[in-house]
């Protein structure tokens, strides 16, 4: 399997990070309640989730977390780094409803001899609105060698 | 439940407390579980003729592994009481600094660090935020996570 690599030289502002998209099963919640021990009924019990003013079991937040770092990986191949990631539940996501991880390039500069490069990310439902929204920094190789 | 058993004012004073420190073996079938659950399918989390030729020289765990909850969540939680009934995640932060491999023996220590109160369209909110410290089995920190608790009316 080849995987390509991204450098620093090809990024711009502004630029798009190519959509990542998961359409989550109740099945996957609780594969990813099993792999990170995250036993809240409210990802895998309805009745619970109702009584939450829920309107059915939800995607867990961390797993939308994973899924914006997969985004990021993706992007930037196996030589790239992410350094730092934040993000925030401002709406829900359910099981059965598409979701799209999406990002932009809001900045890139040299610091320390590290190849920066800032993203704004968000999840956006089926309707458009984001419900996930958050940031990064990621570090890339650059084409140029030292000294350059 | 007629009353409530603890004030705001009795989750301020718990600020500053850690809960029990947590070390987990990281194992390959602990990140290949992860990345199923994920649905990643890239070979750097699994395939190690793959991640051999890579800059890691095998394989590594994705740089999402820490914001599991056994790490950074209800896993290494101190032991707070919550004022009111519903509770909701409310956003992580991390910040990475070495990767994980197959092997490491990795202790996450988490704090409360700080309580907000808001009142919303839900009425009253609070901001609970919690900071947990990862640390390899050299004593090197690999990650830090920050993160936020709602509890709601």
């Amino acid at each position: 399997m080849e995987r390509k690599q991204l450098y620093f030289e090809d990024v711009e502002e502004g630029m798009e990070i190519p959509t990542l998209v998961k359409e989550p099963t109740t099945r996957q919640l609780v594969m990813w309640a099993g792999a990170t021990e995250d036993y809240a009924e409210i990802h895998y019990d309805k009745d619970v989730a109702l009584k939450n003013k829920l309107p059915s079991v939800i995607v867990h937040g961390r797993l939308k977390a994973a899924w914006l770092i997969q985004l990021l990986t993706d992007w930037i191949g196996d030589e790239g780094i992410v350094r730092k990631f934040s993000c925030t539940y401002r709406g829900i996501d359910v099981p059965g409803q598409k979701v799209y991880c999406k990002g932009r390039v809001t900045k890139k500069y040299v610091k320390d001899d590290e190849h920066c490069v800032e993203c704004e990310v968000w999840i956006e439902n089926e309707k458009g609105e984001k419900t996930t929204p958050g940031s990064a920094l990621v570090i890339l190789p650059s084409r140029k060698k030292e000294g350059e | 439940m007629a009353e409530r058993a603890f004030t705001v004012e009795d989750v301020k004073k718990l600020i500053g407390i850690e809960g029990k420190p947590l070390s987990l073996e990281i194992s390959k079938w602990m990140i290949q579980k992860f990345v199923r659950a994920v649905g990643d399918d890239n070979p750097l989390w699994q395939d190690e003729e793959y991640a051999r030729k890579t800059k890691y020289g095998g394989i590594i765990a994705p740089p999402s592994l820490l914001l599991a909850v056994i790490f950074s969540g209800s896993g290494t939680r101190p032991d707070i009481p919550f004022p009111y009934p519903r509770v909701l995640d409310g956003g992580i932060e991390t910040e990475i600094y070495l990767p994980i491999k197959p092997g490491d023996v990795i202790t996450s220590v988490t704090k409360f660090v700080d309580l907000k109160e808001r009142e919303g369209k839900a009425g009253k909110m609070l901001f609970l935020i919690f900071e947990t410290t990862h640390t390899n089995q050299k004593g090197e920190i690999v990650a830090k996570t920050r993160s936020t608790l709602i509890n709601l009316e």
